[in-house]
């Protein structure tokens, strides 16, 4: 009985024996459990149309993001402008679009690293045992238990000029807040890589393979590493969502990227101060942060129904 | 519990902790940047000088030794003169602490006060409409980030109805009843904000913490003795329930200083969290390291904190 809980609130009743006509591959059957999770599905499509309206915003609202103009300056959301405009009589929307770039392509860049960096860790911890494996868990365990933002926060302080002058204001930015941001999160991936790998590398196909001659590498590659990748995709999904709230928190605090980047973390910055005369200046880009936050969790609450092996349903 | 085990978890937290510090120092010593800087470019200062002054401070020794000859100074509590403030950075951070510490003390009974009840009538009855607003609503609570929750709530309860301050102030005049009213009140929103989104995920994990104890076979034989739901509930789930929490509650920790600092900052919270911020903007390296560090050891004490009540709520841990 204690293993009949369905892991999450969208989980389905277990599928009935008959229905197993025709075969069906992975990828179909975890998009049939995926399908069953509705607010994950309605999250596909709001983080689509966010993603869209980033991508293709610039030609849909060809309104330059510097175009100063104070004579229109905090003005509440006209036809003109749809979002209103900040304190230099900026369109607002122009610089969600144009932040909403650089917000995703910082949370995926840092879930890269992180993916990374964790199914490395995870996976030398989990085919070497004894001493090895020890010294990278307690690593991992060390990692765990650093303050992140504090951390983030001193890191950005002490590398920020050196990286600027070697890549550019804007690149020496992007790079050390990903390579950051990833650098301090991969550790939950490699504990559920460790985890899989080990109980992976005693499954029968993977003596098969070792009988058959197949190197360590070949064991780990093709073999047990396609199998362990079901929770680590949940866990990356959810890694962008961190990812992103991490460069708005750095935004936010004026310790991200400069006032002429406008991520949303930094718009909502500049807007804090205005609060009282130019809400809507704050509002749409910290509703554009939750939006994106909100559906990345949901499709990753779906994927967990659709992928994690261990669903005990 | 055994005084053993006791003794095991403090013995575990040195490693950590001094882990952690050779992190930090590593940081700190991989920085680019040399604090001489100036004195290379003054005219005034021969290089021999230059030399010998960074000699006599140890800064062309090899990296280990430079590395505890950090540690013991902060082990001393020797952590450095604050550039800005013109006092020492240990009774500056000292003079703050107890802020931070009270503001996070507080959203986190916060926390569980309000995540306890939920996640657990939430599993009492799971896949209700009760369980799955539950859901949807601790969602909702830990995908809003802590510096828009408190941006919302100055712009609805400062800025719209006036009823409370949009900023923290420390030094109040009024004495009595009076201060604890204006007190309270301030510290209302970076309470909730803090609270609510610890809460929110709390809520989900008490949840399938109540679900994977409600089936198990004595919750069945204490039911089927004829006890009521609810003592049912309370006396027999609930308890053992709430065990892997406590851990979870600390493991929370580091993300919940992230959020201090923020909430902090929002409000102008004097506090360790904006101490941060401001010694970063103003450069003040000392502070910087000495407050970073003093977070790590907050975060390694209430690591302790949690393992020795583990051991206390669960005997089975201590005998391991």
């Amino acid at each position: 009985m204690a293993g009949s809980t369905p892991a999450s609130l969208s989980a389905e009743a277990p599928a009935s024996a008959s229905r197993a006509t025709k075969p069906v591959t992975p990828a179909a059957e975890a998009w049939r459990r995926f399908r069953k999770h509705k607010l994950a599905v309605a999250s596909l499509f709001i983080l689509g149309a966010l993603v869209f309206l980033v991508l293709a915003g610039p030609w849909l609202w060809a309104v330059p993001i510097n175009e100063i103009d104070f004579t229109a300056k905090l003005k509440p959301p006209s036809g003109e402008h749809p979002f209103g405009t900040d304190d230099l009589g900026q369109d607002v929307l122009a610089r969600i679009i144009y932040g909403g770039r650089i917000s995703l392509a910082v949370g995926l860049a840092a879930m890269v690293v992180a993916v990374l960096v964790g199914v490395v860790i995870g996976a030398l911890a989990g085919m070497s045992s004894g001493r090895v494996d020890a010294v990278l868990m307690w690593i991992t365990d060390l990692f765990l238990s650093l303050p992140q933002l504090p951390l983030l926060l001193l890191v950005i302080y002490l590398f920020r000029d050196a990286l600027k002058s070697a890549f550019g204001p804007e690149g020496g930015v992007f790079i050390l807040i990903v390579l950051v941001i990833g650098g301090l999160r991969w550790m939950p991936v490699a504990r559920l890589v460790r985890a899989q790998f080990l109980s992976l590398r005693e499954k029968e196909f993977v003596e098969a393979a070792r009988a058959l001659g197949a190197s360590r590498v070949r064991l780990v590659v093709m073999h047990i590493l396609p199998n362990a990748m079901g929770p680590v995709i949940v866990a990356g999904t959810i890694d962008v969502a961190a990812a992103i709230i991490a460069e708005s928190t750095l935004s936010f605090l004026g310790l991200g990227f400069p006032p002429d980047i406008p991520t949303w973390g930094r718009v909502l910055f500049d807007a804090k101060d205005y609060l009282d005369i130019a809400p809507h200046w704050a509002i749409f880009p910290g509703m554009m942060i939750f939006l994106t936050v909100l559906s990345i969790n949901f499709i990753g609450d779906g994927l967990r129904d659709a992928l994690d092996p261990r669903r005990v349903v | 519990m055994s005084s053993a085990y006791l003794l095991r978890r403090f013995l575990l937290a040195i490693p950590s902790l001094l882990g952690i510090s050779v992190v930090l120092f590593c940081v700190l010593a991989m920085a680019p940047g040399d604090p001489f800087e100036e004195l290379t470019l003054n005219p005034n200062i021969p290089p021999e000088v230059r030399l010998a002054l960074r000699a006599s401070l140890g800064l062309d020794d090899p990296v280990y030794l430079r590395y505890f000859h950090w540690l013991f100074a902060m082990l001393k509590g020797d952590w450095g003169f604050s550039f800005v403030s013109r006092i020492d950075v240990d009774r500056l951070i000292l003079q703050r602490v107890p802020t931070t510490v009270a503001v996070i003390g507080t959203s986190q009974v916060l926390a569980i006060l309000v995540a306890v009840p939920i996640g657990v009538l939430a599993a009492a009855r799971p896949y209700s409409l009760f369980d799955q607003i539950a859901n949807t609503m601790a969602f909702i609570g830990f995908s809003l980030p802590t510096f828009f929750t408190g941006l919302l709530l100055i712009l609805f309860f400062s800025i719209q109805l006036d009823w409370l301050p949009m900023v923290y102030q420390s030094t109040l005049r009024e004495t009595g009843w009076a201060w604890w009213w204006v007190q309270i009140k301030q510290s209302i929103m970076p309470v909730m904000v803090l609270g609510l989104f610890q809460g929110a995920s709390l809520v989900r994990y008490v949840r399938s913490s109540v679900l994977d104890v409600i089936k198990l076979d004595y919750v069945v034989t204490a039911r089927s003795k004829g006890i009521g739901q609810r003592k049912v509930l309370i006396r027999h789930v609930v308890r053992n329930a709430l065990i892997p929490v406590v851990t979870l509650v600390a493991l929370q920790m580091p993300i919940v200083f992230g959020g201090a600092i923020v909430t902090e900052q929002i409000f102008r919270v004097p506090g360790i969290g904006s101490l941060l911020i401001t010694s970063i903007l103003a450069n003040d390296t000392p502070v910087v390291m000495g407050v970073t560090f003093v977070f790590a050891c907050l975060v390694v004490l209430f690591n302790l904190i949690a393992d020795i009540l583990y051991g206390w709520l669960d005997p089975r841990i201590s005998f391991r």
